[in-house]
Parts: structure tokens; C-alpha cells; sequence
């Protein structure tokens, strides 16, 4: 069999966790080949090892059947295996050709920058994998998924013939993700060969032609995709049968909790980030936002969370104006926030579980005495949010926030907001990165936290969350919004094209 | 915690083993060096006096650096806010003619509130125009050290020296009694005392307190912070302001208990040191007193050894540099450390695996 990569019998440990356990990855030449697995399964430090950031302890890996030993990038670089980083490494202020050829720049005599010859040589690449990327466009000026063709561009002007794509599609428009489909289809054709690391079993059963999953650091198995159902991928994956569907009775909405009233929102960069944006969310309803990153979404959270300033317009809450109420006093009225980047906002990560718990109640009784914090209600409280959202860790509520994987530090954000009974929570993608068990989990919390008779201003970038969530949705582009929709009546098709800006009366 | 311990006294152990190799190199023989380094700072109850009040400046400016540390600010101005918190309490002192009881806290807090201001400047430019604090509290303590420049010679001037601040009188400085007769005649002073009781307030703060674990959030993760609704520009300037006004206590302690009048011209070198002081003591409180004391030691023997041998006293100073170069260092310490734990697990392993075998 022709294989252009092999690794075998992997093995790689770290103080304390053995995160490789074992694992064999074989990668045919021209196929895409699915790496699915669940957060903290091992995905990322096997991408690593092949990309040369981390030596495996055990193993080997063979390069078109050859042992190769990968030092470091460029050694991967010159076997012709390329990255694509979840995060993009692109310099804003610079031209594609500039970014592309950044490190291998081609000069004259030697000393002159060439950008002209690469240009040329981009433009050719671009057109032969059918990827549309001006050569000459500005990086800020391109959308995020032409950056993302960027990043595959890269690889291809440096030769590489297998190339692994992190999470290609947390970023994407659905009609972006077919884009991305058809490029890959392209790529395998040319005779290139793409591991695609994912949890999407959708996106696999769509685009990869074998699939390896794992669990635990342990290769569970290599399966044929077309031969596999989803549920059957998933349990390999999970270790247990699992449900996709949000099981939830119809919504019974009640009085108006959060009304947003022309909102206007400067963004530090963008001049208007939201535009006279209007909505309102009533007790008992999830109101979805769907939206491309970047369309004003933070901007909305922020604005009705206290942490950014409104330029103009009223948010009001229970009827109550807050527009120019601190964070703390919004808190005081109910607002619970489960941010968007849990270890940027959402935890102090050098702080216990136990202080994180009380993150926005350390100064209120029982937590504290006329200023003194009082550590063992505070430990109690936090044992009880452990208990009762299943958040696993080292040493329970002492551990630091930092050593807890990041489902269990998403589970414990989650707990702390919910436990503190908020009549309006926003959720800024709740189950970002995690696994397909626990977002049934988290999911499940919402839904409950709805039918107490709670608002759920629920924010994702997964079209699937919002839909499955939502009782409403409504769908923003470029900081206005597009238009609002009954969840039981839409599909993703009519919900992407409005993501793209096309107005539902315009729609065929 | 148990790890910076560790770190830490390596840290030392390293700078002592490299002083040795100095004095080696150029000739010396480094135990005898040694012997009259612990001797001179430690020989009699004069000595250790005079090394507990050399360390009691240290304990204070280790301190404020510390603090600052902690809630995630670098307080470089402390040589500033020093000086200038030793000037308001000289002028109190000088100019204030109550009894002793009231006047010794008056020029404290003369000396804390001068401290404090000197150091709310650089953190109101934070808070409002997020400029860095390690810039302006560097200008800072040149705008201090002109200013204390213009200010003894303009209030308080020494009529028989240019350079020098009229001397306190005796009610007036930290010196006492019963601690000069307990020590034998050293300078130590109750500056050593308030040290102690600051270092004890600041640990409190630091762990128990809402206002501690406001201060230490957003040091750790300002955006967090934020999110949770606390005051994070006010946080920063309280920061400041309580790292200042524990490096004016210190300048109490120096210029009106060491010593009993202010010197012009010089920046006390006692601010910077507090750098090296907290880095040591892993900004922790009581790890900065230990740490402030050892710095006291090397500083107060170093003058025995020079006397005794001919061992050049920049031996000592190079100590105290390397000491700071590895606690400074400390993830290489800790990766030494880490990396040599493995090896005795695996050689354990090895040894449990033969076992088997057998």
C-alpha cells in the first residue's frame, strides 16, 4: 500500500499525563484523512510531534517509507508536510505574496527583495488548486476565509505534499465550508494528501475518505467514512452512545427580559462595529445570533454586558435602562455572562477553582466578612458548582484553574454563571472546542436554565448550535441585523445566505 | 509555593558557589573569605544589629516591589518614592514640634502619604492612558530625585554642608534606647519593627482580604477581572499607591533611623535592590523579609572580609549580582530541578522494573 505517512506505535508523555498512548496514523497518498477525536484525546500534540514541535518518546514515523526523524519545523517543512493552525499566523499590515513568502523570501543578486517573480508564482498556484486569492490583496482587507486559502497557499509555494488542517472550519460560512470542500477535492487531485483534525462528524462524513479516532490518547480505531455511520463515529470517539438532538419542549415566552433599542457600538478598530442594532429576548426563550466571527457579535455582548461603551440606543432589562450601569451593577440585576474566551475572561487561571467560583460574589455574604474572605463557605460553594456540573480536576476546588482541561474550564464557567440564577444569560459560544459529550451536557443545562423561566442570549459561530438551540434566531452581518427567524421554520441554507448579508426577502 | 522555596535557596546556594570560584580564580581562598563574610555580619550582637538595620530599607523597598508584583504592576520607582517619603518626614520632623509619640507616627505617615503620591502618578497614567508603569515610574524617580534636590536645600539645608539636610534631632529619628543597648551599641532602629508589622499587614492583605483578591485578579487577568465587575483602573492605582507608600516607610527607615539626615545627589541605591530583594524572596511577604535580611548580611560582612583579607569587597557585590541572575532565572532553576526529579523517578522505575525481573 502506498502510504505517504506513518506514524506508528506513538508514545508521548507529559509530567504526569501520558498523551499519546500508542498511537498508529496512515496516511495514504491522495486521500483526506479524518483525525477525530475528543478534547484532550491527543490530537493536537500527534499533529505536533509530526510537525516537529514535540519529539515522541516511542515510535517511529516513516515519510514515503522512509524513517524520518523530525527535529523541527523546517525538517517537516522539507519533507513536505505543511500546517494550517487553527489561529491563523498571517501579518495583518501585508500582502498575501508577502506573507507568503515570508521566511523563504526570493531576492535579486541576493540582496533585493523579489516580489514580483513570487506573484506571479502565487497567482499560478491560486488558479491551478482553484483557490482565488489575489496575490496582491492586503490581509485586512480579505475575508476569513480567503486568509485561510492563504495559509493553504503557503504550504503549497513551499512544496508540501501533505498537509494537516487544524480545525479548518470553526472560522467558515457554510458556503465557505463547501468552498473548502471543493479546494481540498482539488488538492487530492494534484495528488496532495490532507489529514483534517475535527470533532465535526458532519464535516468528516462529507469531505474525508478514512477516518482515525481516538480516545484517551489510544487509537480507537481507523475506520472507512463512507462505510460509518456518524453515530457510530461518534460513539468510537466518546465511548458511549450519544444523542445530537436538543431534546426540549416548545418554548412558552413570557415578558420581555433584555431589549436592545438602537444600539450603536465603536469597536477599537472598526469605526462601527454594531449598527442601530435592535432585539429583544423574552423569559423562557434562547434567542440564537448566528453570524461569521467578526460581525458584530462581541460587540453585542459586550455592550449588553457592561463591558463596552454604547455609542447610542438603550438596553433595558426588565424594563429597566442599564446602557450606562457598571459590569458589577448589571451583574447585581442578573445578568450572567458565559464569555467567549473562557481563559481570557471567563477564569483567573492562576487563581483555585474555589476563587474562580466565586469570581463575582467574593465581596457579598457568605463569601466574605466586612472584607475578609471567608474560605470555607467559599470552598463549600465552589464543591457544590464541582458536584453538580461534573467538573473534573486535580485536587477538587484547590486545584489552579490553569491544570483543568478546557471542557472542565468551560463546565465550570458555565456553573458558576448558571448557579447564580441570572434572569438573562448570555452564552458566547458555550461548547466551543469541546466534545460531543459534554456539549449534549452543557446544552442540556441551557435548555434548563430556559424552561425555569430564564432569557438565553445564546451567541455561537456553529451554525448547527444555533439552530438546534434556539427558539429564536436572529442572524447579523457587518454590525446590523439581517433579520430574525423562527427556529422551527429555517434551515441552514436560508441562514447561511443571510450570514452572508442577503436579506430574507431577497432570497428566491 | 514549597517550589520557590527551593528555587530560591538554589539560587543562593549558586551565588555563593560562584563567588567561591571568584575568589579562587583571583587567588583567595574563598572559606576563609566566607568565615570573615558570616563573621563580619554576624560575629557579635552589634553585628547582627547592624545587619537587621542594613536589611530594614530592604525589607521596605523588597516589599513595595513585591506588592506591585503581585497585583501585576513593576514598580521600578521605588527609589523615588523613597527619597521622596524620606523628605515629607524630615520636614515634619524638623519643622513639627510635638512629643515624641505623636511625632514619630506623623513623620510614618508623612513619610507613607509621600511615598504613595510619588507612586499614584505613573498608576493614574496607567489607568486613564495605559502608559507603562516601568517608564514613568523611572522618570519619576528623577523628577523625586530633583525635586528632594531643591526641596532640602530650600527647607531644610544643613547650614554647614551643601549636600546634606539639617540632622534630625534625636526625638525626632527611629532610633531608640533600649534597641542600641540590646544590640550593644548598634545602629538598628524601630524601623525594623515597623517593617515587621508592614510585612505582616501586607500577607494579610495579600490572602485574606476582598481588596487583596480585587488587587490580585487583576494583576493575574485584568480582562477577567473586568468581567467580574471589578474596578480595574481604580485597583491599579490603589496598587501603586499602597506599593508607594511602603517604599516611603522605608525611607523613613533610612534616612530617619539609619541615618538622621537626607544626602543629596544620590538616588538610594536601596529602591533598586528591592528589585533583587523581591525576586529572591518570590514576591511573597515573608520571603521578601528573609530575603531582605540575607541582602543585609552580604552587605554589612562585606566590609569585614575586605578589612580582614585581601579579598576586594566587589566580590561580595558580584555575589549578591549572581544571586539576583538566578533567582531572576528561576524557570532555568526550575527545569534543573524538574529535569533531575525525572531522572531519579525513572532510575526508581528502573530499579522497581529489575525487581520484577528478578
Amino acid at each position: 500500500m502506498d502510504y505517504v505517512v506513518e506514524m506508528l506505535n506513538i508514545r508521548k508523555e507529559f509530567p504526569g499525563i501520558v498523551a499519546n498512548d500508542d498511537i498508529t496514523l496512515r496516511l495514504k497518498r491522495g486521500e483526506i484523512h479524518a483525525l477525530l477525536g475528543e478534547n484532550g484525546a491527543g490530537k493536537s500534540t500527534l499533529m505536533s510531534i509530526l510537525f516537529g514541535m514535540y519529539q515522541p518518546d516511542r515510535g517511529t514515523i516513516q515519510v514515503n517509507g522512509k524513517e524520518v526523524r523530525i527535529s523541527n519545523p523546517n525538517v517537516a517543512n522539507h519533507l513536505g508536510i505543511g500546517m494550517v493552525h487553527q489561529h491563523f499566523k498571517l501579518v495583518e499590515n501585508f500582502t498575501v505574496t508577502e506573507n507568503i513568502i515570508m521566511g523563504t523570501e526570493t531576492r535579486r543578486w541576493g540582496l533585493f527583495l523579489d516580489v514580483k517573480q513570487a506573484g506571479r508564482k502565487i497567482a499560478e498556484l491560486s488558479t491551478r488548486y482553484g483557490l482565488n486569492v489575489d496575490p496582491y490583496a492586503k490581509i485586512e482587507d480579505i475575508s476569513v476565509g480567503m486568509q485561510q486559502r492563504v495559509e493553504i497557499l503557503k504550504m503549497l509555494y513551499r512544496k508540501a505534499d501533505v498537509l494537516i488542517l487544524d480545525e479548518p472550519t470553526g472560522v467558515l460560512t457554510p458556503q465557505e465550508i463547501h468552498e473548502l470542500g471543493k479546494i481540498m477535492k482539488n488538492l487530492i487531485a494534484e495528488g496532495k494528501s490532507i489529514i483534517l483534525i475535527t470533532h465535526k462528524l458532519k464535516e468528516i462524513k462529507e469531505f474525508a475518505d478514512r477516518c482515525t479516532v481516538i480516545r484517551r490518547g489510544k487509537t480507537i480505531g481507523t475506520v472507512d467514512v463512507a462505510a460509518t455511520s456518524e453515530a457510530a463515529m461518534a460513539e468510537m470517539m466518546v465511548g458511549r452512545q450519544v444523542s445530537f438532538k436538543v431534546q426540549k419542549a416548545p418554548s412558552r415566552p413570557g415578558e420581555t427580559v433584555l431589549k436592545v433599542e438602537g444600539l450603536t457600538v465603536r469597536s477599537a478598530r472598526k469605526s462601527q462595529a454594531l449598527k442601530d442594532f435592535s432585539l429583544e429576548v423574552r423569559a423562557g426563550e434562547i434567542v440564537g445570533v448566528a453570524g461569521v466571527e467578526g460581525n458584530g457579535q462581541s460587540d453585542l455582548v459586550e455592550a449588553v454586558t457592561g463591558l463596552r461603551k454604547a455609542e447610542s440606543g438603550r438596553i433595558l432589562l426588565n424594563g429597566k435602562e442599564i446602557t450606562s450601569e457598571s459590569v458589577r451593577q448589571r451583574i447585581e440585576d442578573g445578568i450572567g455572562h458565559i464569555p467567549e474566551d473562557r481563559q481570557r475572561r471567563g477564569l483567573v487561571l492562576d487563581y483555585s477553582l474555589a476563587e474562580n467560583m466565586v469570581l463575582e460574589v467574593y465581596h457579598k455574604a457568605p463569601f466574605s466578612r466586612r472584607g475578609i474572605l471567608q474560605s470555607q463557605p467559599i470552598r463549600e460553594y465552589a464543591e457544590g458548582i464541582i458536584g453538580s456540573y461534573d467538573v473534573r480536576s486535580g485536587e477538587g476546588a484547590a486545584s489552579s484553574a490553569r491544570s483543568l482541561s478546557g471542557g472542565n474550564q468551560q463546565k465550570a464557567i458555565i456553573g458558576r454563571e448558571i448557579e447564580r440564577n441570572p434572569v438573562l444569560l448570555v452564552a458566547v459560544q458555550p461548547t466551543r472546542g469541546l466534545d460531543v459529550g459534554s456539549i449534549e451536557y452543557i446544552h442540556k443545562r441551557l435548555v434548563e436554565h430556559r424552561d425555569k423561566g430564564n432569557a438565553v442570549l445564546l451567541v455561537s459561530l456553529e451554525l448547527e448550535e444555533v439552530l438546534n438551540l434556539s427558539d429564536r434566531i436572529a442572524v447579523v452581518n457587518n454590525g446590523e441585523l439581517v433579520g430574525l427567524v423562527d427556529a422551527a421554520e429555517t434551515n441552514e441554507n436560508e441562514i447561511g445566505l443571510m450570514m452572508a448579508g442577503v436579506r430574507k426577502e431577497a432570497q428566491p | 509555593m514549597k517550589n520557590s522555596i527551593v528555587v530560591s535557596l538554589c539560587a543562593v546556594l549558586f551565588g555563593l558557589l560562584a563567588g567561591a570560584v571568584l575568589m579562587l580564580a583571583t587567588g583567595h581562598n574563598a572559606v576563609e573569605g566566607y568565615r570573615f563574610l558570616f563573621q563580619g555580619g554576624l560575629k557579635n550582637a552589634e553585628r547582627i544589629g547592624n545587619t537587621l538595620a542594613i536589611a530594614t530599607p530592604l525589607i521596605f523597598s523588597g516589599l513595595a516591589v513585591a506588592f506591585a508584583f503581585r497585583t501585576g504592576l513593576f514598580n521600578i520607582g521605588v527609589a523615588g518614592q523613597l527619597l521622596f517619603g524620606a523628605f515629607c518626614a524630615s520636614v515634619v520632623g524638623i519643622h513639627l514640634d510635638v512629643p515624641r509619640i505623636l511625632l514619630l507616627p506623623l513623620m510614618l505617615i508623612a513619610g507613607a502619604l509621600g511615598g504613595a503620591v510619588w507612586a499614584v502618578v505613573p498608576g493614574l497614567l496607567k489607568a486613564r492612558f495605559n502608559v507603562h508603569e516601568v517608564v514613568s515610574s523611572i522618570m519619576m524617580n528623577w523628577i523625586g530625585f530633583w525635586a528632594v534636590y531643591y526641596g532640602v536645600r530650600t527647607f531644610i539645608k544643613n547650614p554647614s554642608s551643601e549636600t546634606e539636610s539639617k540632622p534630625l534631632p534625636e526625638a525626632a529619628t527611629l532610633k531608640t534606647h533600649w534597641m542600641t543597648d540590646l544590640f550593644q551599641g548598634s545602629f538598628i532602629n524601630m524601623g525594623l519593627l515597623v517593617a515587621i508589622v508592614v510585612v505582616i499587614l501586607i500577607a494579610f492583605i495579600i490572602a485574606k482580604t476582598t481588596f487583596g483578591y480585587e488587587l490580585k485578579a487583576v494583576g493575574y487577568n485584568r480582562s477577567a477581572a473586568e468581567y467580574a465587575g471589578i474596578a480595574v483602573n481604580r485597583s491599579i492605582v490603589y496598587s501603586m499607591a499602597i506599593s508607594g507608600a511602603i517604599a516611603g516607610l522605608g525611607g523613613v527607615a533610612l534616612y530617619a533611623g539609619n541615618a538622621n539626615n537626607i544626602e543629596i545627589g544620590i538616588l538610594p541605591s536601596q529602591g533598586f535592590d528591592g528589585i533583587a530583594v523581591s525576586l529572591l524572596g518570590a514576591n511573597h511577604p515573608l520571603g521578601v523579609l528573609l530575603s531582605a535580611i540575607f541582602f543585609g548580611l552580604l552587605y554589612s560582612g562585606r566590609g569585614f572580609m575586605n578589612a580582614m583579607t585581601d579579598i576586594p569587597p566587589e566580590i561580595a557585590d558580584s555575589i549578591i549580582a549572581i544571586i539576583i541572575y538566578f533567582s531572576a532565572t528561576s524557570v532555568l532553576i526550575e527545569r534543573l530541578l524538574r529535569r533531575f526529579v525525572r531522572r531519579k523517578n525513572q532510575a526508581a522505575a528502573g530499579d522497581a522494573g529489575e525487581g520484577k525481573v528478578k
